[in-house]
């Protein structure tokens, strides 16, 4: 009983918990369709038409398809720590920054191309750097005109995906090199955003536990004032963490873009901001600031698309999956609520003083 | 004789004001030739956003708890789905969907309330939550357009004008025109009315800023926050379906993407009445003049002809940007005033 308790209370308890219960939902349903049993688990590897060996898998895909939701929930794990608020720009910045890269390599007003405008370096790296000034000026208005993070970043929201089709000029712009196809499809084995994720996230963790940042971060969440009076610039970390969150936007609107090898403004990274925040809150951090735990937030973002992709298997259309992920979510949540939990703490220990009476 | 007091937050709704009149002015003498000066043309204004007017009135009600409720756009479009499908394939009458609607969005914001008054849950989780159900229900009633073209009771009612009384004007081929207005509009101003003198002069308006501006003390002060959130969170939600109605007899149609991102130019609009997000500071006229001035950007972009439709995006980001920065000067400007 007491081990139980003490595995309860553990933070990462209930993003892999919700996980665990997503994939059982997958074994029953195999189980009842009279498939192998463990099939969501299977790995297998196939050729593709081109001639290559990949691996082929519901776990594989749910690893690839998330890479995106991943790699911004590292930024915004950083954003909501430290500002207690939430950045709504990333999906904008998404598409800015894929705009940004296609039309540098297409060259303005081009809609289709097969040869590079210019060397792929150039519009990955502006890409990148326009995510990364989003970034700054989103932390700018937090941190130094102490603008809620909500309406601060309401503006780039409202912009971004504006700029984006300024740039490709209203159009979808196709770059059809296969050197930039690759960020989003295979290298050898494994599907790249896979790979572009963990390397991300690697990163980050080698980051946080080799530097002090995760402390700063934290301690800025916490109490602003404290920090700023026990001697490091609140207001500098602030910036650095919508730098970063920034940063993560834009190489997650790159691998999103080279996925679809266009720049489809209008649509890459739509509403990938609240899967995003969904995955944060997810993996057990309060959206309130403070304490954080990165470990989490990628669970979380990676039981969102487990979601998803059960849901497809299930034979739910892409429109109507959103009815059942509120569901999940809002079950998540009210397990998660203190007064829920407080009053099965209560019946737990009816149950107890029953017994010993 | 009372003197009026100017303080901040009159300001900021002085600002806003002079610069709506500014901006139409100046779309007046610029755009004379394409009819910017009729009263038609603001009238235009008000129809095409009568429905955000009431969903903005929501808003600006949870602002000022210092909540957030991002479902609403939501909302809009099962409302409209609900409404088209409910005409066109159940053959129910207008009339009883129209208070079905209404009946759903209470219970709506009596779960999301609920959820955020009473188990403590963020709001932003909670309304997404909201969001996400709504959209995906609009997608399980029905995954086409749907146009209403059987009810006639609710057609009459899309296409009833008001004619205004002054501002007739002949037209190139010698025509009278009389300028009017939708029924949605006269709806959408009843709201606005009606929640300006519920946040001045009823209890539960007063408790709402209450709320807002500081909840522990509202709370050592005797009021029920809780109860005061989860109102607060249901009215948001009606009035978010009564927009749904006048959007609906706006379009005519359902769709699954109708009324995407509605919630982000309620908010905005709100913000530029000079709402802020923390809770506590707003008025609902500001946030009919933020709508106003939205309509106007959008307007005068249509106005120009050759610029694409994001030009209107950015200027309204911009102007945000601007009211922000202000907001946030004025606030430090008070600050060191204190000190």
């Amino acid at each position: 009983m007491n081990n139980i308790k003490k595995i309860t209370k553990m933070q990462l308890f209930l993003p892999i918990f919700s996980m665990i219960l997503v994939m059982l939902v997958n074994v029953i349903y195999d189980v009842v369709n009279g498939n192998a049993p463990f099939g969501f688990f299977a790995i297998s590897t196939q050729l593709t038409s081109s001639g290559n060996t990949i691996l082929y898998g519901r776990l594989i895909d749910i690893l690839n398809r998330g890479s995106e939701v991943a790699i911004l929930a590292i930024g915004m794990t950083l954003v909501v720590s430290a500002s207690a608020g939430t950045d709504i720009s990333v999906g904008s910045v998404m598409s800015l920054s894929g705009g940004m890269c296609c039309m540098l390599l297409a060259g303005y007003g081009v809609t289709n191309v097969s040869e590079y405008a210019r060397p792929l370096w150039v519009g990955i790296g502006a890409g990148i750097l326009v995510a990364v000034l989003c970034g700054l000026f989103n932390g700018f208005l937090v941190a130094y005109l102490n603008i809620q993070p909500m309406v601060a970043t309401l503006i780039l929201w409202s912009a971004g995906r504006a700029i984006g089709l300024l740039l490709c000029n209203s159009a979808i712009v196709y770059v059809r090199v296969p050197s930039f196809q690759i960020f989003g499809s295979y290298v050898g084995l494994f599907p790249t955003p896979m790979l572009i994720a963990a390397a991300c996230i690697l990163i980050m963790s080698l980051i946080l536990k080799f530097t002090a940042l995760g402390t700063f971060v934290q301690s800025v969440g916490i109490n602003k004032r404290a920090a700023r009076i026990s001697g490091f610039s609140s207001a500098k970390i602030i910036l650095m963490c919508y730098a970063i969150c920034g940063l993560c936007a834009g190489i997650a609107g790159i691998t999103a873009t080279s996925r679809i090898y266009s720049a489809d403004t209008n649509n890459i990274g739509l509403n990938m901001e609240m899967d995003a925040i969904l995955a944060v809150a997810l993996g057990g951090n309060s959206l309130g600031g403070g304490k954080f735990n990165l470990a989490g937030s990628i669970i979380g973002a990676y039981t969102i698309q487990a979601i998803t992709t059960t849901l497809y298997a299930l034979g739910v259309s892409s429109a109507q999956a959103p009815v059942f992920k509120a569901i999940v979510v809002i079950l998540i949540v009210v397990i998660q609520a203190e007064p829920v939990r407080e009053y099965f703490k209560k019946l737990s220990a009816k149950k107890a003083a029953a017994k010993e009476a | 004789m009372k003197k009026l007091k100017i303080n901040s937050n009159s300001i900021l709704l002085l600002i806003t004001i002079a610069l709506f009149v500014a901006m139409y002015i100046a779309g007046c003498i610029v755009y004379a030739d394409k009819g910017f000066t009729r009263l038609q043309t603001f009238l235009n204004i008000l129809i095409n956003n009568a429905g955000l007017i009431c969903i903005a009135a929501g808003t600006t009600c949870v602002m000022l708890t210092g909540g957030i409720d991002i479902s609403v756009g939501s909302v809009v479009a099962m409302d409209c789905m609900i409404l088209a499908v409910g005409i066109e394939e159940w053959g129910w009458k207008s009339q009883t969907l129209i208070l079905l609607v209404l009946v759903i969005g209470i219970v709506f914001g009596v779960v999301q309330g609920y959820c955020i008054a009473y188990l403590g849950i963020q709001p932003f989780i909670v309304t997404m939550a909201g969001l996400f159900f709504a959209r995906g229900m609009t997608a399980v009633i029905c995954t086409d357009q749907v146009s209403i073209v059987s009810d006639e009771f609710f057609v009459k009612l899309a296409n009833f004008k008001i004619n205004m009384p002054f501002g007739a004007y002949e037209n190139k081929k010698g025509i009278l025109q009389v300028p009017y207005v939708r029924i949605t509009v006269i709806l959408a101003l009843i709201v606005v009315v009606l929640i300006f003198l519920m946040l001045k002069y009823t209890r539960f308006g007063r408790s709402i800023y209450a709320v807002g501006g500081n909840s522990q003390s509202a709370e050592l002060m005797g009021l029920d926050v809780r109860k005061t959130k989860m109102k607060t969170y249901v009215l948001a939600s009606f009035l978010a379906s009564i927009g749904g109605i006048c959007y609906c007899l706006n379009t005519m149609c359902g769709t699954t993407t109708q009324g995407t991102g509605l919630e982000m130019d309620a908010i905005s609009s709100a913000v530029i009445g000079g709402t802020l997000l923390t809770g506590g500071v707003g008025n609902v006229f500001g946030t009919l003049i933020g709508v106003l001035i939205n309509g106007t950007i959008s307007t005068l972009v249509k106005s120009h002809g050759k610029l694409v439709s994001s030009w209107a995006n950015i200027v309204t980001a911009i102007l945000l940007c601007f009211f922000i920065v202000l907001q946030a000067v004025l606030a430090k400007i008070k600050e060191s005033k204190k000190a």
